[in-house]
């Protein structure tokens, strides 16, 4: 039904902040269609989710994220029914993901997946949360860049290829939580905790602040879920597309023109490519 | 019934807030508690079954991983005192709003008009402390007083069955609304009463020239023919009392003053507005000839210049000052929101790109007794830092450049600087962006939130005038969500053209707004019963001029009214029809049918009677003090690095997003470990272009105490050399200034008026001659005159303050220069001469003296210098830039050595003078328009050909090794440090802020 394009979108409105960024960072990576979509389209049911491959839920802090980080947005999408169908638009993103296609959330937008239960969805569960975010020990926002250390057996289809990536963290509820210490083991047996915290050669996760920023179990900077679809994380790749994003790049002229960031989405436009079109 | 929902973390979970919090009240009180714990408590005041209230508790309201809640029971009983610290009524309370919508989401039902959902925290103290310490603790930390009320029980007095007892702070207001006429038929006496009762801050003149204009018989007879009778209304005494207030109408900027030098020479100065600000933009544009940048300038919210062919500029920089004295964190995210309005409010509405912000505060660790009702500056910082982070947050908008100032005096009024930077089409729907025309018959509409007390007569309110249920009117809370769902919907709105003009709810509410845009039409009708209201019992005069937040005022044609409307409710605004524009020549308000003011628009606007201020300048009788040379100048210059106006703020600077949009090209920290001070931000706006947009700002207080010409001056020249230094271009850049002053209007308590408004005629000329001389157009600004302190005969008035904001453009951001030091074996430059003037100097201050020998700026010579820069910056000559502010030569170096992770060697034997000096001089000397510049050798051949004939030398070099030499005149070993320590007596001050 759909001709053969790549075709993201970016959700926006009720506090996101990012999703100019993040369109920009889907449209350099090769997307044909990039659509930011205020939520009052879907409720409206003049936008559709089913019209597009790659869901991008974007950093920012929605409603305030007065109820913690990112929960009365995730009650909102829970709740919020489409107009002119029987349908809410939690039905409208479970149907996106039963049909194989790509979410990724970052910063807000993976405590937003976290909450409403899509990750780490162990065993295909999408529905119940398992895991949280939540304050940063040092009690305090920060904005910072951090050296992550890729699991490279990881299914996660956004990271192919990678070992290592420097992107800026910029949240004060970014210390990742889970509900058990099985929960724990067996994200890590099955590589579903995709980048951590670690120091800047790449090398050792590290829980020590500053290079764990917020003393995340694990050094989890972002998790998977097991098909490797659906990703989020605390950094923001969207912040690092050209080497003048970089915070060095003034002292570092050999700096590629591509940013790391970029990778991430390149990855998610080639997966499409070669599995949804 | 109203519900208590309680929730708290597991056992076992590490409770970050309540650490945090338990370490301020150590650093704050000096009380040391074993733990504090937090807990969030929503009193639901609504018609909810059981069943609805636990389904939002176990939904929205917790986290099932980390925490656990009850409903009407406490949660936690170990504790030794209990502080539960909730909003008094009528206080915006963001989260509660947040949770009644969570529950509409999840009921499907509207709340009701009086239901609601009011949020509190208590706070589980643990520790030997009393209930007198939890007061202290309350009143002196947790809360303010202002918009907060507290419980506080012990664990032995504590019910652990019902837990702390059920407040909702609903507003309760009995009061009729109504229209209520005032005879001005009274005593002179009396009308000052009226005026000071009626916190009209109107003067005695003023008041007279209201009580003329209604005894006119033709204004008699109009009246009449309305149904007024001869009395004004207290909407119409209201309105006028807001409009011709200082604040809207800058009546000292527009004074007519009698200035005498100290040579005798007398000069009678028809407003300093237009003589010297709007004169040298007008002088500047005309020799600018067809490379004018400006667009639009002093006639809107915001300053308006040219960035290429497509897009547009906009800048405004505001203060606010006195709502941050009394409530920190609402004052100063009040004061970013509100400045984010005034660049969406200009033209036809601007996308928000940046935010910048200046404090000056007294020391947070000010040990001093501190007089009745100032709060502590540690207090202050932590509140304005906290307020500007949350709405600079969660606005999506990066802060990218600041500065922190620290004088004792600002302990009586801090200064809260916000500014904003936007960015709009030039051509938009075929018209410019930057312009706008309210028309006749054109719709008055308010969008965004509903209206309160909030903010009524501002922070002339003082808190003892507050009592339970009376809502508090002094300080308002900025809601950025509101505020953000209401840009969202108006930039499509624009887009859509289903507006004809824009502007912004601030200081004076809908009374200023509709009554400025008014003034495209000469007239408007606005019905005040149908402003959408927070809670009822609002009078008339109340919904005028409340300064509620986040709302704007719309022109919207009468076909374009149902689009628009339809739009708002989709994306969940309210907006609401006022009224409609006019050409009756009348400021005209309705309540219920009846007309509530009718006020000619020229008697309203241009009614007020001129001030005439007498200025006198006597210049203070100074002398250079006289000292010896420190022997050991490695710890002088460790104690000046740790300086609290020279040492780094990156605690603060972290806190704010400075990256969200993607665009911050040059960041506020730089260096080889991401923390050295960038002198000025360097932001990409538009993806598909390398054209960046520069923002820098110069600020120097401490040269006031000399001459405040010169503390102008220097600004002007700060501003600007932070600017060039990362690239900007100094033929494409334009000033804004705010104006922070201490009352200069000669009084009972101000004997030393026409000092200080001397001081503010020179500061104003100071203005006008170096934006001439360096070319650069003013194109907005505000003035904030009133920062004194005063109760009893305890007096503080702050140092005449400006902050001098510059905006402008790099071609090719690609090009940007950063401070620190890039690679062993450069050479290190120094661009201008110094000169002993350490006047108003950190170094001085360091010894605890002001001195006379203030720095002054020669702007011929620095224009040269920073248009060769730019020139050699083009060519890719320059390896790092960093200017010479406080601290001078050996603090530049510090931080340019430190922040690149390399050593300098540097011969003071080289520096170029204009006479022989001390080597302490040579190295803290504030002279202006230096910069300190490294260059790679093989550049350093056409580097030095594109400066010949300036002051200039190269003074030393890069080094592989960690330590910054400084060899002294007789070639002796001056100072030889490690960089790191060096960084550490730099960073080490407010690391723990």
């Amino acid at each position: 039904m759909m001709s053969k394009q790549v075709r993201a979108v970016v959700i926006s409105g009720n506090g996101t902040n990012c999703e100019r960024e993040v369109a920009n960072a889907c449209r350099v990576a090769g997307a044909e269609v990039v659509d930011i979509v205020h939520v009052a389209e879907l409720i409206s049911g003049r936008a559709r989710l089913d019209d597009y491959h790659f869901l991008n839920l974007a950093g920012g802090f929605l409603d305030g994220d007065d109820l913690g980080s990112a929960k009365a947005g995730a009650n909102r999408l829970t709740h919020a029914a489409v107009k002119g169908s029987e349908e809410t638009l939690s039905d409208q993103l479970q149907r996106f993901i039963a049909d194989g296609k790509l979410v990724m959330g970052v910063c807000n937008g993976f405590q937003l997946m976290t909450k409403m239960g899509l990750l780490p969805a162990i065993g295909g569960d999408y529905q119940r949360q398992s895991a949280t975010l939540t304050f940063n020990d040092g009690g305090r926002f920060e904005d910072r860049w951090c050296y992550l250390k890729v699991d490279q057996e990881s299914p996660c289809v956004f990271t192919r290829g990678l070992d290592g990536v420097y992107l800026p963290v910029r949240h004060g509820e970014g210390k990742f939580v889970v509900e058990n210490d099985e929960l724990l083991q067996q994200i890590e047996e099955k590589h579903l905790s995709v980048v951590k915290y670690c120091d800047a050669d790449y090398q050792a996760p590290v829980m020590e602040y500053p290079l764990n920023p917020n003393g995340s179990v694990a050094a989890i900077a972002g998790v998977c879920d097991e098909s490797g679809r659906l990703f989020g994380l605390m950094p923001h790749p969207e912040a690092y597309i050209h080497r003048t994003h970089h915070p060095r790049w003034t002292r570092e002229p050999e700096l590629p023109e591509e940013g790391m960031g970029l990778w991430l989405y390149i990855n998610a436009v080639k997966y499409i490519r070669e599995n949804l079109l | 019934m109203a519900w208590r929902i309680v929730v708290g973390l597991k056992e076992n979970v590490r409770d970050a807030r309540g650490e945090r919090v338990r370490r301020e009240i150590r650093e704050h009180l000096g009380i040391e508690l074993q733990s504090v714990r937090t807990i969030d408590v929503y009193t639901v005041d609504a018609q909810l079954s059981e069943g609805e209230v636990a389904a939002a508790a176990a939904g929205p309201f917790s986290d099932p991983v980390i925490q656990d809640y009850t409903i009407n029971q406490p949660l936690a009983l170990d504790f030794d005192v209990l502080v539960e610290v909730g909003y008094r009524p009528g206080v915006t309370d963001n989260v509660g709003r947040t949770a009644r919508e969570a529950i509409q989401y999840q009921t499907g039902r509207a709340f009701a008009p009086e239901e609601g959902v009011y949020t509190s925290v208590q706070y589980l103290l643990s520790g030997d402390i009393s209930v007198e310490d939890a007061e202290r603790i309350a009143k002196d930390f947790l809360g303010n007083g202002l918009i907060q009320r507290w419980d506080i029980v012990s664990r032995a007095d504590f019910d652990g069955s019902k837990g702390v007892a059920v407040t909702v702070p609903k507003v309760t207001s009995t009061a009729k609304p109504e229209v209520r006429p005032i005879s001005l038929e009274v005593s002179d006496e009396k009308l000052m009463e009226i005026s000071r009762s009626g916190m009209l801050a109107l003067t005695l003149e003023e008041m007279q020239a209201i009580q003329f204009y209604y005894r006119r018989e033709d204004v008699i007879a109009s009246r009449k023919a309305v149904g007024l009778d001869a009395m004004p209304t207290d909407v119409e005494l209201e309105a006028l009392a807001q409009t011709w207030s200082e604040h809207c109408k800058h009546k000292i900027f527009s004074a007519r003053i009698e200035y005498e030098d100290d040579q005798g020479n007398q000069e009678v100065i028809n407003s300093l507005f237009k003589s010297y600000i709007m004169q040298v933009t007008a002088d500047v544009r005309k020799a600018k000839g067809k490379d004018d940048i400006c667009l639009s300038v002093f006639k809107d919210n915001a300053g308006v210049i040219k960035f290429n062919d497509d897009w547009s500029l906009v800048f405004k920089v505001e203060t606010h000052n006195s709502p941050s004295a009394l409530d920190p964190y609402g004052g100063a995210l009040t004061g970013i929101v509100g400045c984010n309005r005034d660049g969406f409010g200009t033209g036809m509405g601007a996308r928000l790109m940046f935010n910048t912000d200046v404090f000056c505060f007294a020391s947070p660790f000010y040990d001093k007794p501190l007089p009745p009702r100032l709060l502590h500056p540690r207090r202050i910082f932590e509140g304005v830092v906290e307020g500007v982070e949350h709405g600079g947050n969660k606005s999506g908008i990066p802060t990218v450049n600041g500065s922190l100032v620290f004088d004792e005096r600002f302990a009586g009024k801090p200064l809260v600087y916000c500014g904003t930077g936007s960015i709009m089409p030039r051509i938009l729907n075929g018209q410019p962006c930057h312009e706008k025309e309210a028309k006749v018959g054109d719709r008055i509409v308010m969008a965004g939130g509903r209206v309160g007390k909030d903010g009524i007569h501002g922070a002339t309110f003082s808190s003892e005038e507050l009592h339970e249920g009376s809502p508090v009117t002094a300080v308002q809370i900025g809601d950025p969500i509101t505020q953000r769902r209401m840009f969202d919907f108006l930039i499509i709105a624009r887009d859509r053209g289903l507006y004809n003009a824009i502007t912004d709810n601030g200081a004076g509410g809908l009374s200023s707004s509709v009554g400025e845009m008014a003034e495209f039409t000469n007239g408007f009708e606005m019905h005040l019963d149908r402003a959408p209201l927070k809670y009822s019992g609002l009078q008339p005069w109340e919904i005028l001029i409340s300064e509620a937040q986040e709302r704007m005022t719309m022109a919207v044609p009468p076909e374009k009214l149902e689009e628009f409307s339809t739009l708002a409710d989709e994306m969940g605004v309210e907006s609401t029809d006022l009224g409609q524009f006019t050409d009756s020549g009348y400021f005209h308000c309705l309540y219920e049918g009846e007309t509530a003011s009718y006020l000619p628009m020229e008697f309203i606007h241009d009614g007020v009677p001129q001030m005439v201020l007498p200025a006198r300048w006597t210049p203070p009788s100074l002398q250079e003090p006289d000292f010896s040379q420190p022997l050991d100048m490695d710890a002088t210059l460790r104690h000046m690095l740790g300086r609290l106006d020279i040492c780094s703020k990156e605690s603060v600077v972290r806190r704010y997003d400075h990256e969200v949009q993607g665009g911050t090209v040059v960041k506020p920290l730089v260096g080889v470990a991401n923390d050295g001070p960038s002198d000025a931000a360097v932001v990409k706006p538009l993806f598909d272009s390398f054209e960046g947009v520069v923002v820098a700002h110069g600020i120097c207080p401490s040269y006031s105490d000399i001459d405040t010409y010169h503390m102008m001056a220097n600004a002007v020249d700060e501003g600007l050399r932070n600017y060039v230094a990362v690239g900007g271009n100094i033929e494409h850049v334009a000033g804004l200034d705010n104006f922070c002053w201490c009352d200069p209007v000669v009084s009972a308590k101000t004997p030393d008026g026409e000092y200080k408004a001397a001081q503010l005629v020179r500061a104003n000329q100071a203005l006008y001659d170096y934006c001439l001389a360096f070319g650069v157009p003013l194109i907005s600004g505000k003035d904030s005159m009133k920062n004194d302190y005063m109760i009893g005969d305890t007096k503080i008035s702050i140092p005449p303050t400006v902050l001098f904001s510059v905006i402008g453009k790099i071609e090719d951001l690609r090009k940007a220069v950063t401070m620190d030091a890039k690679a062993p074996g450069d050479l290190v430059y120094l661009l201008g001469e110094t000169r002993d003037e350490l006047g108003g100097s950190e170094y001085y201050a360091l010894h605890n003296q002001v001195g006379a020998n203030v720095p002054k700026v020669d702007a011929e010579s620095a224009m040269q210098r920073y248009r060769t820069l730019n020139a050699a910056q083009g060519e890719g000559l320059i390896a790092s830039c960093h200017d010479l502010s406080d601290g001078g030569l050996a603090v530049s170096l510090a931080e340019t050595a430190f922040a690149g992770g390399f050593g300098i060697s540097v011969d003071l034997h080289d520096v170029p003078v204009n006479a022989a000096m001390r080597e302490d001089r040579l190295l803290y000397s504030e002279s202006a328009s230096r910069l300190l510049v490294t260059v790679k050798e093989e550049n350093s051949e056409q580097f030095e050909k594109l400066f010949a004939g300036q002051i200039f030398a190269c003074i030393g070099e890069v080094t592989a090794d960690e330590y910054l030499k400084i060899t002294g005149l007789q070639g002796e070993v001056l100072i030889r440090s490690t960089i790191d320590d060096l960084k550490e007596a730099w960073q080490s001050p407010l690391r723990e802020m």
